[in-house]
């Protein structure tokens, strides 16, 4: 299938300025360096003259007459006194100078190798690509510039050489502009072809410059700051330059002063001129602003990240968008997007008046604008009449408009709660760092989420901003909620899983309402059920005469009916419950029956009971289940509260001794390590030397000691601890960091291996020369709660560095690499069949990912869960694993 | 140091020469011209292993490659021969 394109751009040609056309392109010839006079009116013949055209409003254009967004600028030019070669083209005069014969003009090949030449440009003529003709104009320039005598004229030609950035020569004499450009001129138009040039549109002499066309004023615009103080833009500074230059050459070259200082003079007319160009040519000091700061010429303007293309042409900044910080909304729908009211104020949707609408924007309108200090309520703030001109809705005439209303005018509506709109965090690495959310209009400034959402987004809330951008169009409305909404992103396509889940507290608070079924007091239950939707309490049970509710049971509220899941939690065999039961959750029914819920349950990219509502249940139910659950979590902890401190790490006395027992012991077992291998006791392990053997030996024997000292600590750490919750339950943190707090920090490594540089035989001159002993190669037998010694606390530093260089080095480098492979991947299509395909229509795969899966329709991969298949049909005696 | 074939080779995916009968066949069932397959040379040191078996193959001919993969177990790809 062909797309029809209704214009194409069929071909492109480049040409040169001639100085003639520049002459009769320009409006006026500038001779003065003066911009503005004492009152403020431009200068005639100026750089700012009016017949360049209009930047202030109110003013007409001299030469065409037209106002500011009526006149397109015209350009005026300055004559050169001596001619200057333009910097764009060097490597072009260059092969033009040293394929030429320097006496008559002509290419330096014979009259019948020339004809050849032609009459392959002549017979390919039809069929030639540019990357062809190209390769013969190079052919013809190698060939042609290793010839010495001109076979035309028999002239001796002198090598020319070219002196960066601008200067030819001729075996050590310099050639000026006004040389190269006669050399040109000889050079006849039947030979140009050969060099590349179309003799209808370009000429080589028009290489060198001879007059300097001065671009518009609306290309460098005059800026007014507030204090009435000018500035002038980059570019006319430098044409200010160019000009003064220019004058004082032309004056000295009249008068008839010595060549030095003439030639100086056209040295200084050169570099200003190239520099005007390109600031930024190699072997060229660019020219600066008087506060240092390098100008902003021609070529910067266009060049890299910031310049016109990749920031003006390929991106845009865009209306209907706002971006403030962000913060955590428990009370949110994982759907819903909090927006500051006043940003709501501002961002609107254009509504077109129809019958069916009729009496709400009739409505909407008569709120006028609305007051920041008041109650938000959504108002309009422009519409449009069907003429197309527009009314600004003021306290004062919004009732009157309200009334006028017709069928057909254009509405722009302030934004009212349930729109749908796209929310977005840089750096978008995939698709979900752009979903759509529904609108809930929010008092104070900042936008608002559930915190489920964060990780798609990779968000936290330590001073992050989000974009947010307003659809405005039924149809981009209907694509987003059914593609991009939060709930239809739960699977994600990187591994087939529920990328969204519980965090946190979200977490830790659920694992206390459900780890050994506490018996929580009616009051309390009836609180932290009051932050879900209750349809009937669960029933209690009476202890010692007092009604309480069983944990498991509040938790079982907000589960869908007809659940039924087995699996395995975080606690799983290690339980610390003595029956070890904690570890096995078991659901029947909708109810929780046994286990803790924990990381491996509901939490993110893990939940095995969030990824099961979700296939079961669809997108919706996921969405209504997460909602409950963060709101329950809310509820639990912040009714029981939960802190942690660093006394959470105090052991008893016992405790220390053992820890510190277990340091020296490790410590001693590599000195006897090492006095093994000075002995020569030790022997080679296969495929490393004598050295490498004892090193792992000795981070063997070191990292052990780390492991005993994290059972001692977890052994006197209980799950009345608030950090051993957390870390059992996945929350955050883990036991080696708790180990790390109380007991024994370990061998600090640098690329795997123990610290080992630093001064001549030994780390630091704290230690003998030639110690290799566990501390003096970096093992760290302190806790942090205790506090490490000088040498300990060196070595975690150069530990630690290590860790913010990789993610440093890590994080440019893929991102190098991602924007390649998207560029490369960006216009790959999935057809109707299934296969991909490219801009051509040609074969990338026949199926897509050769099995034709959407992976975030997949399970984990698979196009098909089979053992949830089974027990689904079969009952769960015949299902596989869990 | 003797020749080694290197379809033998493991990590060499099977190719096969389709017979011209069967070419209209196998487009047909894919629902694609020969023109928008992928390529593959006629130098490629695969057509050369395969040349020797079948004798020459010249450009314009279909080339069958059976190779593991992980998402499918075995995922057939067809490629045009093309000249140099």
């Amino acid at each position: 299938m062909k797309v029809e394109i209704s214009k194409g751009i069929e071909e492109l040609k480049f040409a040169l300025l001639s100085p003639d056309e520049i002459r009769r392109m320009s409006a006026v010839k500038v001779i003065t360096p003066d911009t503005y006079d004492d009152d403020g009116y431009p200068i005639e013949k100026g750089l700012m003259d009016p017949s360049m055209g209009v930047i202030e409003p109110g003013l007409k254009c001299k030469t065409c007459g037209g106002k500011v967004d009526q006149c397109p600028g015209h350009f005026g030019h300055i004559e050169l006194a001596m001619p200057v070669v333009h910097i764009g083209f060097i490597k072009e005069i260059y092969s033009i100078l040293s394929s030429t014969c320097s006496n008559c003009g002509r290419i330096k090949l014979a009259d019948d190798k020339l004809k050849g030449y032609f009459q392959k440009i002549k017979d390919t003529a039809d069929r030639l690509s540019d990357i062809e003709y190209d390769d013969i104009v190079s052919e013809v320039e190698s060939e042609a510039s290793d010839v010495v005598i001109c076979p035309h004229c028999h002239f001796e030609n002198q090598k020319v050489a070219l002196d960066k950035p601008t200067t030819f020569r001729e075996e050590g004499k310099k050639l000026t502009p006004k040389e190269i450009r006669e050399r040109f001129e000889k050079i006849p138009n039947e030979d140009l072809p050969l060099i590349g040039l179309d003799p209808k549109v370009a000429r080589p002499e028009w290489m060198v410059l001879t007059v300097f066309p001065v671009p518009p004023v609306n290309v460098r615009p005059t800026i007014t700051l507030e204090t009435g103080e000018r500035s002038e833009d980059d570019l006319t500074h430098k044409l200010v330059d160019v000009i003064r230059i220019n004058q004082r050459l032309r004056e000295n070259r009249d008068q008839g002063s010595p060549q030095l200082i003439i030639e100086d003079l056209w040295d200084l007319l050169q570099y200003h001129i190239t520099t005007y160009f390109d600031n930024q040519t190699p072997g060229t000091p660019p020219a600066r602003h008087r506060s240092g700061r390098s100008l902003k010429t021609l070529v910067q303007r266009l060049k890299g990240k910031e310049g016109r293309f990749r920031s003006n042409l390929s991106g845009k900044r865009v209306n209907f968008s706002a971006r403030t910080v962000i913060s955590p909304e428990p009370f949110l729908s994982i759907n819903q997007v909090g927006v500051p009211e006043k940003a709501a104020r501002e961002l609107t949707v254009t509504e077109t008046v129809t019958e069916h609408n009729f009496e709400k924007l009739k409505e909407l309108i008569k709120n006028g604008p609305g007051k920041e200090e008041d109650v938000y309520k959504p108002g309009v703030n422009y519409v449009y009449r069907t003429d197309g001109s527009r009314i600004k809705i003021s306290d004062k005439n919004a009732a009157e408009v309200a009334e006028k209303m017709e069928m057909g005018w254009q509405v722009e509506r302030q934004m009212e709660n349930g729109d749908i709109v796209l929310f977005n965090r840089q750096p978008s690495l995939h698709r979900m760092s752009m979903m759509a959310h529904e609108v809930r209009v929010l008092p104070y400034r900042t936008f608002r989420f559930n915190l489920a959402v964060c990780a798609p987004y990779n968000a936290d809330f330590d001073g992050d901003e989000m974009n947010l951008h307003v659809l405005q169009s039924q149809e981009a409305r209907a694509e987003a909620e059914i593609l991009m909404k939060v709930q239809e992103n739960f699977l994600s396509p990187r591994f087939g899983g529920p990328i969204m889940g519980a965090i946190h507290d979200h977490i830790t608070a659920l694992f206390m309402l459900t780890y050994k079924n506490p018996l929580i007091p009616l009051d309390a239950g009836l609180h932290i059920m009051s932050y879900i939707d209750v349809d009937k309490t669960p029933e209690t049970v009476e202890v010692d005469g007092k009604k309480y509710f069983r944990g498991r049971d509040i938790f079982s509220m907000i589960l869908p009916e007809g659940v039924n899941l087995e699996f395995k939690g975080k606690l799983g065999d290690k339980s610390l419950d003595p029956n070890g039961t904690e570890g096995t959750i078991k659901i029947e029914n909708g109810k929780l029956i046994n286990g803790a819920i924990d990381e491996n349950a509901i939490g993110q990219s893990k939940g095995v009971l969030l990824d099961y509502v979700l296939r079961k249940y669809g997108n919706a139910e996921g969405a209504k289940f997460l909602d409950n659950l963060t709101r329950l979590a809310a509820g639990v902890i912040s009714f029981t509260g939960f802190s942690t401190g660093i006394d959470d790490e105090d052991v008893p006395g016992e405790a220390k001794a053992q820890l510190r027992e277990v340091g020296n012991e490790a410590v001693q077992k590599v000195e006897k390590l090492i006095e093994n291998y000075k002995n020569g006791l030790i022997g080679m392990e296969p495929g490393k030397t004598l050295e490498d053997t004892l090193e792992s030996m000795v981070m063997k024997a070191l990292s052990q000691a780390r492991e005993k000292s994290s059972e001692i600590a977890s052994h006197y750490l209980g799950m009345d601890n608030s950090t051993v919750i957390m870390a059992r339950s996945g929350a955050r943190a883990n036991m080696m960091n708790l180990a790390q707090m109380a007991g024994i920090i370990g061998q600090q490594s640098i690329r795997g291996q123990r610290q080992h540089r630093g001064y001549t035989n030994r780390t630091l001159p704290h230690f003998q020369k030639g110690d290799i002993g566990a501390y003096a190669r970096g093992f760290v037998s302190s806790s942090y709660k205790e506090g490490l010694n000088p040498t300990e606390y060196f070595f975690h530093a150069t530990g630690g560095r290590e860790g913010l260089v990789d993610i440093a080095v890590r994080t440019s480098r893929s991102g190098y690499m991602q924007r390649r492979l998207i560029n490369a991947l960006e216009d790959l299509k999935v057809s109707d069949e299934g296969k991909v395909l490219d801009t051509e229509d040609s074969i990338i795969q026949l199926e897509y990912g050769e099995d034709g899966t959407d992976p975030s329709r997949s399970f984990e991969g698979e196009s098909v869960d089979v053992d949830y298949l089974i027990k689904e049909m079969f009952g769960k005696k015949y299902g596989g694993k869990q | 140091m003797a020749k080694y074939n290197i379809l033998m080779h493991e990590m060499v995916p099977e190719h096969w020469l389709v017979s011209v009968k069967e070419e209209e066949k196998v487009l047909k069932t894919l629902g694609v011209t020969k023109g928008q397959l992928p390529k593959i040379r006629k130098s490629d040191p695969v057509i050369k292993a395969l040349e020797k078996v079948e004798g020459e193959i010249i450009p314009g001919r279909m080339i069958e490659i059976v190779r593991k993969s992980r998402t499918r177990g075995i995922a057939k790809l067809y490629r045009t021969v093309i000249g140099e």
